[in-house]
């Protein structure tokens, strides 16, 4: 029973193509990746307008107050009207702007932050594309959304876009490093740049009742907190939103895009969102393994929204929690902290392995992180909180 | 018409020339840096062409060649790059005609 | 091998590649050098070498293509003046053309179709890489050292 449950989702699918049994198999090939197309579009573009009425409503709820709670029942018919009012509104297009570029932009960062959604794996044979390298695949699609960002701010054509783009492209080239290398040591134990193979060395318990999964590791706890703080910053989510934010620059490299352009831009950020908290799910969190070997009976699926949910609930806490940060302490912390830091990890792991990936091999990684951030924190420790600011800049 | 090995080595010819037309024609130092990525890719497809159509595709040498080449070619964009910057802050000029005297 | 698919990627990469030799505005240009690269990591994908065109893709359009277009910025003052443009290289580029071709067409072993071969893992590429090409491994990871230092000593301001 719970087995159907947990596969239904293969089974429909399975169900759907055998409608096409005796056509070609390139035909076949094809409507099977349709059908995975649609099911991640259908479900991530639910998850997002879900997720922007429940951000509201919890940022609401931080700051003592309701927030929407009009359009339909508890509100939550807002995303609607969100769309309606974005899809009516003028599309404004800036006389100086070079338009093909312009136009290009929306499109290219909404297509890369979908295609990084297509290596998750969803729970028990819910990959909608295995490759082999499907880390890097991640990455090498997510680091294109650089380029899409520069494009919405060369553009548009003005100052506030270009001055928001180039932030953003600094702080993202910035978090690259430590985003990528805190997923080194995970590959170095798994031996594998598939995340589905990551996913099954999470399986199983130590003790009989802690999960295997990386999170419980030293390095692996070092490393998701590092993959977390970079994946904030490579959504541009406070406190790292320097890239738009409001009081300074208007809207960052957003700034001349209105209506559904506006909104493309909103709708990739949020996705971008989904996946990188996927990512940390499937490669920290252990993907859809259940945390209880007695809550094995619950669909693998809903284990990975539960955790994915739990993530988002994080990011929407910090925003509604931290102050935005200035573009020096970001820098500075990227460089002098997150990346010595990654390195650390990677050690650790190494260390972990070496000492027999048990409870001695778990010491001594803890000795090696512990060290590490003590003597970063010490060196970085300049000792005048309260000097002057110097200010430095571009020609 | 099957692919053969003759046809990735036109497009990569191809695909060095409009390099080495970009290179020698464009006056300004960008540009001649793009050129020159561009014949470092062309090779790089040569490698993995002659890999993959060569009698023992099981050994990844092709390969191994292609990626020390753009690790290299990300070097080489690199440096050469911060040396466009360095001669702009310079000359004030990025047009390569202009970059005729060897006295700083 | 696709041959459809191999007509669609050629045209679109050697049309990009065109586009960024020649566009007159040097960001359209640089975009055009983000396409070509794509394409030719499609071709990486195409001939069975996934990893090398994930590498491509991450490393050009990633870092290369972003550091050109941050150059071009940080030398914004002098975009609109190119105008200068060579006809001697394109002469040269068509003789250089013309020469391959006829080496190409002249050599017989080249209509051979591509064998049967396994699947190359990365796992593969891993340990052929830690094993048999550990010290030109090692010789990369020095000269990109070297080269981001020497990038940064060469972009420091001039102490007047």
């Amino acid at each position: 029973m719970s087995v159907s449950i947990d596969q239904i989702f293969v089974s429909g699918k399975r169900w759907l193509l055998s409608w096409l049994a005796g056509t070609p198999d390139w035909a076949i090939q094809i409507a099977s990746s349709l059908i995975n197309i649609f099911a991640l579009l259908a479900v991530f573009l639910t998850l997002f307008a879900l997720m922007s009425v429940l951000e509201r409503k919890i940022l609401g709820r931080i700051q003592n107050r309701y927030g929407p709670n009009r359009v339909g029942p508890f509100g939550l018919l807002q995303p609607v009207a969100d769309g309606i009012k974005m899809l009516v509104k003028e599309d404004i297009v800036p006389v100086r702007a070079d338009k093909i570029v312009h136009f290009l932009a929306p499109v290219l960062i909404a297509a890369t932050a979908i295609l990084a959604l297509g290596i998750i794996p969803y729970g028990r044979n819910l990959t909608p594309f295995t490759i082999d390298g499907g880390i890097l695949f991640f990455f090498a699609v997510g680091s294109t959304t650089e380029l899409a960002v520069f494009m919405a701010g060369w553009g548009s054509n003005n100052k506030f876009s270009m001055l928001g783009a180039m932030r953003a492209i600094a702080q993202m080239i910035s978090y690259e490093l430590p985003l990528v290398i805190t997923v080194l040591p995970v590959v170095m134990i798994v031996g594998s740049l598939t995340p589905d193979t990551i996913v099954a060395a999470q399986d199983d318990y130590v003790f009989g009742f802690v999960p295997r999964w990386f999170v419980f590791t030293p390095w692996g706890a070092t490393a998701f907190i590092l993959f977390f703080v970079s994946g904030l910053v490579e959504s541009n989510r406070t406190p790292f939103d320097v890239p738009e934010g409001e009081s300074e620059i208007v809207a960052g490299h957003m700034t001349e895009y209105s209506g559904f352009k506006y909104a493309t831009f909103f709708m990739a950020e949020y996705i971008g969102m989904f996946a990188i908290t996927g990512l940390a799910t499937t490669l920290f969190l252990g993907g859809w393994h259940a945390p209880v070997r007695a809550l094995e009976f619950i669909p693998s699926y809903v284990w990975f929204f539960v955790k994915l949910g739990a993530l988002l609930f994080v990011y929407i806490w910090l925003r509604g929690t931290l102050p935005r940060t200035r573009v020096d302490q970001i820098m500075n912390f990227a460089w002098k902290f997150m990346l010595p830091m990654a390195f650390t990890c990677v050690i650790a792991a190494a260390v972990w392995h070496y000492a027999g990936r048990g409870l001695r091999g778990w010491l001594w990684s803890l000795v090696v992180i512990a060290i590490a951030y003590t003597a970063l924190s010490i060196v970085l420790d300049t000792r005048r909180k309260f000097a002057p600011r110097t200010y430095r800049f571009a020609e | 018409m099957t692919v053969t090995l003759q046809i990735f080595l036109i497009v990569s010819a191809a695909l060095f020339c409009i390099g080495l037309l970009a290179a020698l024609s464009r006056r300004h130092a960008i540009f001649i840096l793009i050129g020159i990525e561009m014949m470092l890719a062309a090779a790089n497809l040569n490698f993995i062409a002659f890999w993959r159509f060569s009698p023992e595709p099981h050994q990844p040498t092709g390969v191994m060649v292609a990626i020390f080449s753009i690790a290299i070619a990300a070097a080489e964009a690199a440096v050469g790059l911060a040396l466009v910057i360095a001669v702009y802050r310079h000359y004030r000029t990025t047009n390569v005609d202009q970059f005729d005297q060897l006295k700083g | 091998m696709n041959s459809a698919a191999f007509i669609v990627i050629g045209i679109l990469t050697l049309a990009a590649a065109l586009a960024a030799a020649t566009l007159p505005k040097l960001m359209h240009a640089a975009l055009s050098f983000a396409v070509t690269f794509l394409g030719i990591a499609a071709f990486f994908f195409l001939l069975g070498a996934e990893f090398v065109g994930l590498v491509q893709v991450f490393v050009y359009i990633g870092a290369v293509a972003v550091l050109i277009v941050f150059t071009i910025l940080l030398t914004r003052r002098d975009i609109e003046k190119d105008r200068g443009f060579n006809w001697s290289g394109v002469v040269v580029a068509i003789a250089v053309f013309g020469g391959l071709i006829w080496a190409i067409f002249k050599t017989q072993s080249l209509s051979g179709v591509a064998p049967e071969m396994p699947v190359l893992t990365v796992k593969h590429i891993g340990e052929v890489l830690m094993s048999g090409y550990v010290w030109p491994l090692l010789c990369v990871g020095l000269l990109l050292t070297a080269a981001l230092i020497g990038a940064l000593i060469l972009v420091m301001e001039e102490r007047k």
